[in-house]
């Protein structure tokens, strides 16, 4: 079991409001990301969670028991960290019966568990190892091998991936992925990188300045985005706001429009631009055009287009996915 | 990328360096090879480089003036107040280090600023509360006053290796259900085990040089080596083979724990400021 | 960053360094302070309110303003051997040379040896005019050896200190330029600086904060000097050699004036006051980095 509430939970540190008011509910078995640009407060919010912190005000729950008041040590979660953490002087043996070694599990049950772990997780020829001998990913795997062993109510990560390659990370990405799958275990999982966010989680918690806002699954925040922020942090590469005239024609502030709903065209279309840099990926090519009157847009289109730098060019908005806000930047709908 | 330094460039900087450093290695070698001269060959003229490897002044100066017993007095003072204060210093640089809080920084300079009150300006009221409590002259007392007196400089030292700790693999600790003593026995202490040696190697160094609390609060029984070798000042016929003897016994152990901790010496003694 | 229950905990943990060393602190100088101000002869039973008197006569005392003066110049002369003997040093020991390690060690030697041997080796074997080292090589050439410690008392125990203090300074130099990175060399020699600029204005720079460091504590270190003038002249001839310390010692345990001397240490920690509060902020300056 392992749902996690949080009740207005407030923090400061020393007079200054990190997290402001959040409340928020992680049924048992999800898959929750948190995620948001540095310094918005998800790391605390995690850490709150953990009882590595402890909340200036509000309540924190676990199975509906208050936790609150509750050490880390007792709160029954395991924590994988960025810096993966791991005891320097132990073994690979021994960092992942760490935890069963605290809680006084008889040896022999956590040798077991310890070897059960090492199996899943591809550390078996390793376990007589350093971790300073360990590659990155090696080591991200121990990390998350003691979090396994413990059983826990709950899996935080706080950006488990951040100090890997990128070719490694796709890899671990996908490895926890179906290590949820097959636990079934709550995870809660903070990262800045939105792509992580949208391809692990079951549900997306954004934050901005300590606030919440919005949470719901990938899709739901990709297509309703409930504000200019999520709106333009959701979504790769980033949505293409225009403002003044444009907007005002469809009775906005801001309208907003995906690189992959913006339709290029050398002949006609809504705004006159000329093209900037081209970004050529094989499968897609972005686009950079220069938007009279309305600054950079991007565009996204399929397989290889031959505009050149400089050349004229139209661009249009794809009707039925124009984004609407307001002044404050909440979604018009 | 290091470059390829001419071999002759390199041989003259080498014969350079190695007069510079036998010149100011020179007295303490002389020292060493006086000890096993007789007391005629010490004075002899010309001088005499090779002695006639003789340990009779090893003897004379344990037999007359009961050497040993000023030699465990150093070991007594220097080990005990070293790890009296090592007791004392770990729980609060581990609180320090891992805690933090706004006023850290001031607590840890005051504490520094303790080592910065000259000793002369509080030798009279210590030589009477000495004097009155009985600890004049006394292992002890000696004990408490250097523990004192190195306190601030082994918190210092211990502060800056916790925090090169990385904070994340304490709190992994706490999560994978470690309670405070198992924290510091299983993670903290293991991690930690090469600065407090060099810390306790440093402090021992230190303790045992100490030079103006052991001979203002000592006599004849509790006195260390610094005592006793400064009796020798009053010039008094023959006897540089004996003081050789003793100074070299006196500063032998020293010298080797000195040439273990040098790694650590300049971090320990600028309070990491230059590391 | 942390919880309550383990700031709390950290007060605790704190308490036993915070509570010895305040008291170590507060009731010797309070006590100084308190005999500084009366009149107290251990070899008289009576004692009285003096008021200033204490001060006025140890600040009267012909012997004080010698003894300031020697201070000074045991600590000046000390620091200006050992910084510029230091720098010199350092940079040959950066140098690539044949058993570095050895050499490294021989020359941080002199620095483990307790005052009291340092400066009866000097005294006895190197600077005795009769039989000493320096002695048997000014004869050697035919020249009158020199009796040191009768002739140029202070300047004797400066050589002697400043002997046990080079090898603190080379090593914390030493350190210092090993953090100089080669890239920076390399582009000051790409920019034209031959070796002399390259060391004014790379080298020498990079150094100023480890040279400002080597001042400061070796000025606290030596602002205390005792041993070596006690072993070697015992302050004399006449006051020639006495510093501050050894005139406080003097006052307090020779001539047994507990207010005199608890005066001349009242002196003496202002003196140290001042040269502290620069060194604090050279080492605080550092913790925030």
């Amino acid at each position: 079991m392992g749902s996690i509430t949080l009740e207005h939970v407030h923090k400061s540190f020393g007079g200054h409001p990190v997290i402001p008011d959040a409340s928020l509910q992680i049924e048992d078995g999800e898959f929750v990301v948190f995620v948001g640009p540095s310094g918005c407060g998800k790391s605390t919010l995690l850490r709150l969670i953990a009882g590595l912190e402890d909340t200036t005000s509000g309540i924190i729950r676990l199975d509906g028991e208050d936790v609150t008041d509750q050490g880390p040590a007792s709160r029954g979660l395991a924590m994988v960290f960025q810096s993966y953490a791991l005891y320097p002087h132990m073994t690979v043996r021994q960092n992942i019966g760490f935890p069963l070694k605290m809680a006084n599990t008889d040896k022999a049950t956590a040798e077991r568990k310890v070897a059960d772990a090492a199996r899943v997780l591809n550390l078996t020829d390793y376990l007589d190892r350093k971790p300073r001998e360990l590659s990155g990913g090696q080591r991200q795997r121990v990390a998350i091998g003691r979090a396994i062993v413990r059983q826990p109510k709950a899996f935080l990560f706080d950006e488990p991936l951040s100090n890997l390659d990128a070719a490694l990370r796709v890899n671990m990405r996908i490895e926890i992925t179906e290590l949820h799958q097959q636990l079934k275990t709550t995870m809660v999982y903070v990262t800045h990188d939105q792509v992580e966010a949208m391809t692990m989680a079951d549900k997306i918690v954004v934050l901005n300045a300590g606030r919440i806002e919005q949470v719901g699954s990938p899709m739901e925040l990709y297509r309703n985005p409930a504000n200019k922020f999520v709106a333009g942090f959701i979504g790769s590469p980033r949505m293409n706001f225009l403002e003044g005239p444009a907007a005002d024609k469809y009775r906005a502030a801001t309208i907003g429009v995906r690189p992959e709903h913006m339709r290029i065209s050398r002949e006609s279309g809504e705004w006159a631009g000329r093209v900037g840099v081209a970004e050529h990926l094989g499968s897609d090519t972005f686009f950079h055009i220069h938007v009279d009157g309305a600054g950079m847009q991007t565009v996204r289109t399929e397989g290889e287009k031959d505009f050149a730098p400089g050349d004229p060019v139209w661009l249009s908005p794809d009707p039925s996915h124009i984004y609407r806000f307001d002044q404050s930047g909440l979604a018009l709908r | 990328m290091a470059r390829q330094v001419s071999t002759r460039r390199k041989l003259a900087f080498t014969a350079l360096a190695w007069i510079v450093a036998l010149i100011l290695f020179f007295p303490i070698l002389w020292t060493i090879l006086t000890s096993f001269k007789t007391e005629q060959e010490a004075i002899a003229s010309p001088p005499m480089i090779i002695p006639s490897w003789t340990i009779e002044n090893y003897i004379e100066v344990q037999i007359r003036s009961d050497y040993f017993r000023h030699f465990f007095n150093s070991v007594w003072i220097s080990v005990g107040s070293t790890l009296i204060a090592l007791l004392i210093a770990i729980p609060s640089a581990w609180a320090m280090a891992f805690t933090p809080t706004p006023r850290t920084k001031d607590v840890l300079m005051w504490m520094l600023s303790t080592k910065m009150m000259p000793a002369v300006g509080v030798l009279v009221p210590m030589y009477l509360i000495f004097r009155d409590t009985g600890a004049l002259d006394t292992v002890w007392g000696l004990t408490i006053v250097l523990t004192l007196i190195n306190l601030p400089i082994v918190i210092w030292m211990l502060y800056t290796y916790f925090r090169e700790i990385p904070v994340d693999i304490l709190e992994a600790a706490r999560m994978d259900g470690a309670i405070l003593w198992k924290e510091l026995v299983y993670v903290l202490v293991p991690m930690a085990v090469p600065g407090i040696a060099s810390t306790l190697l440093l402090n021992v160094i230190l303790a045992w040089n100490e030079a103006f609390w052991t001979i203002n609060l000592t006599a004849s029984k509790a006195a260390p080596l610094t005592a006793f070798i400064s009796s020798f000042s009053s010039p008094q016929g023959l006897f540089w083979a004996k003081l050789s003897a003793a100074s070299t016994l006196a500063i032998a152990p020293i010298l080797v724990l000195g040439w273990l901790s040098q790694k650590q010496l300049v971090r320990g003694l600028t309070f990491g400021a230059v590391k | 960053m942390a919880t309550r229950e383990s700031r709390t905990l950290a007060r605790i943990m704190m308490a036993p360094s915070v509570i010895v060393l305040l008291i170590w602190m507060i009731v010797p100088l309070v006590l100084t302070l308190w005999f500084s101000f009366q009149n107290y002869n251990l070899l008289n039973p009576i004692t009285s309110f003096a008021g200033l008197l204490n001060y006025q006569f140890f600040v009267t005392d012909p012997a004080f303003l010698q003894s300031i003066g020697n201070t000074l110049l045991l600590v000046g002369g000390v620091l200006l051997i050992t910084v510029v003997g230091g720098i010199l040093l350092a940079l040959l020991l950066d140098q690539p040379i044949f058993g570095q390690g050895i050499v490294r060690i021989l020359v941080i030697s002199p620095f483990f040896i307790m005052p009291p041997v340092a400066a009866l080796i000097w005294k006895n074997m190197l600077m005795h005019p009769g039989y000493g080292i320096f002695a048997r090589i000014a004869e050697t050439f035919g020249f009158q050896p020199v009796d040191w410690f009768a002739q140029f008392p202070l300047f004797s125990i400066i050589l002697i200190v400043a002997w046990q203090w080079l090898p603190f300074a080379t090593l914390i130099l030493l350190t210092a330029l090993q953090s100089l990175s080669e890239e920076q060399k390399e582009a000051a020699e790409m920019d034209g600086a031959n070796a002399l600029r390259r060391f004014i204005y790379i080298v020498l720079p990079h150094l100023a904060r480890a040279i400002t460091v080597v001042i400061l504590i070796q000025t606290i270190f030596l602002l205390g000097i005792f041993a070596e003038v006690l072993v070697t002249t015992n302050g004399g001839p006449g006051y020639n050699s006495t510093n501050l310390a050894f005139l406080v010692y003097r006052t307090a345990l020779l001539s047994f004036d507990v207010g005199g001397a608890s005066a001349g240490g009242v002196i003496a920690v202002i003196l140290a006051n001042i040269v502290a509060i620069f060194l604090m902020r050279a080492v605080g300056r550092n913790l925030d980095a």
